[in-house]
């Protein structure tokens, strides 16, 4: 079943086009790896999905509904905007992890922010009535995600006392708590040592098992290709090659997919 | 003469603290309003916070004051300062203007040094931008700014004395009294130099409660 679909998203910074015209959809449970090389506009169409950026034209879909449609400007007060992101979680390449609270603070702060502004407006957080009750829930999945990733063992610990894979491995799991429908990844281990980037691709993984979706920009090649159901090649702003692991990473038909795969072949 | 010395220095120096408090007070949020002012994307108001605190800044403070206090009443046909404690609400108004505009680039400092990622990882999980402001930024912005305003507001106690300029009867204004004449004694040079242990002994617990505060806030980085 179609959960996302993107439609001509275009973004300038200026002068400089940094999408030309991105088009792609993707299934429930499905992994997608965008690779390519620095500047060819992986992390801005990342960035579009989770509404950090505003693309000039172009529609978002998810799961049928317009989330984005750059002609109506209705749909992006900041209001709208809000609500919308909750359908993406990101994990950022530096973790961007809140330093003064708790590794299990970090993971339940927006959905216990977001249950209680529900409570006081609507009276009704999933169900609860009572704020208590809904922390309550919210502590209980904190400590199943944390658990996912093996961090429970961490949870009063602080950021600044983990290691950089650890970090990573909180902000998934933060990410995860708020209930995404797709889950985006911006190079979530290009931060980090050689020889912590193995617990954070484990995470993942797993998480692929579950059947989560995700995209996922990565330079992890070989992992993009372990992990991915499609594999989208962007170059300069476009869409150059998508398609099964198997096609694009071993037998790419666009020329500058294997220029830009026999660089990774060298290594 | 001691005791006559040390009550006359203990009143200047509540003065000195009263001018003080009060900046601290005024200086404070107006600091804040001309720091979001010199960041808003609105040019005009931009320009307007950014031209005032290179004015405040460049300008000796001794000088804010002696406009502040003599201007007003040049131009008005009333002296707004001729009432009861004027010299101080005069005193008062110059150096929560002039902190202000220090304070407001200490702030600016704090707020745009936290790391946008923070701001972004708050949208990301769906907070508002105040929820982000208040629940994520603020207090990384506190920390950061905690040291450099320690400095400027151990500087601002000494400042005070910059306000005998328009005889406004504060800590040096009471030990240089007995240098000059004054509860029958003249030419006394010790308490004005002892005014200094005043000065000393208020930074010391200033400094013990600024490194207290660091302390509390070291349990994590920024």
């Amino acid at each position: 079943m179609e959960v996302l679909r993107v439609e001509n998203i275009q973004k300038s910074f200026g002068k400089t086009e940094v999408l030309k015209g991105i088009d792609f959809s993707l299934n429930e449970g499905e992994v997608l790896s965008v690779i390519g090389s620095s500047g060819s506009g992986k992390t801005t169409l990342l960035r579009c999905l989770n509404f950090l950026e505003t693309p000039q034209k172009g529609r978002i879909l998810v799961g049928g509904k317009v989330l984005f449609d750059a002609e109506d400007k209705a749909k992006q007060s900041d209001a709208a905007i809000r609500l919308n992101r909750l359908h993406f979680g990101l994990v950022f390449q530096q973790f961007n992890l809140f330093p003064q609270y708790t590794v299990k603070k970090n993971v339940t702060l927006a959905e216990s922010l977001f249950a209680k502004e529900k409570i006081k407006k609507e009276g009704n957080y999933k169900g609860y009535t009572h704020l208590r009750e809904a922390y309550a829930a919210i502590d209980e999945k904190a400590d199943k995600l944390l658990e996912e990733v093996g961090l429970l063992a961490k949870s009063e610990s602080y950021p600044c006392e983990l290691s950089g894979g650890q970090q990573q491995r909180v902000a998934i799991a933060r990410a995860l708590a708020m209930e995404p429908q797709i889950l985006c990844f911006d190079e979530p281990t290009s931060a980090l040592d050689p020889e912590l980037t193995g617990e954070v691709l484990r995470v993942i993984r797993e998480l692929k098992e579950k059947g989560r979706t995700m995209i996922i920009v990565t330079h992890e090649i070989e992992f993009a290709r372990d992990v991915s159901d499609t594999i989208m090649f962007m170059d300069g702003g476009v869409v150059a090659e998508m398609g099964a692991p198997s096609q694009v990473i071993e037998n790419p038909q666009n020329e500058r997919t294997r220029a830009f795969l026999s660089r990774f072949n060298e290594r | 003469m001691f005791i006559t010395v040390i009550q006359a220095l203990n009143e200047g120096f509540l003065q000195t603290l009263k001018l003080f408090a009060v900046t601290l007070l005024g200086a404070l949020p107006l600091g804040l309003v001309i720091a979001f002012g010199s960041m808003n994307k609105f040019l005009p108001l931009r320009w307007l916070s950014r031209v005032l605190v290179w004015i405040v800044r460049g300008t000796p403070l001794m000088l804010q004051l002696i406009i502040i206090f003599y201007v007003p009443g040049m131009i008005l046909e009333e002296n707004p300062w001729a009432v009861e404690n004027g010299r101080f609400a005069a005193a008062a108004v110059a150096f929560i203007l002039n902190y202000a505009c220090y304070f407001s680039e200490i702030f600016r400092g704090g707020i745009e040094g936290v790391p946008i990622g923070q701001q972004e990882a708050g949208q990301v999980l769906g907070m508002t931008k105040s929820q982000i402001f208040f629940k994520v930024t603020l207090l990384q912005m506190i920390k950061r700014i905690v040291p450099p305003m320690s400095n400027e507001i151990i500087t601002l106690v000494k400042d005070t004395a910059i306000a005998r300029i328009i005889s406004w009867q504060e800590l040096i204004y009471a030990g240089y009294a007995f240098l000059k004449g004054s509860h029958g004694y003249a030419g006394l040079f010790w308490p004005l130099l002892f005014t200094g242990l005043y000065y000393l002994a208020f930074n010391g617990l200033l400094t013990l409660l600024f490194g207290w505060i660091e302390k509390k806030m070291s349990y994590f980085r920024s």
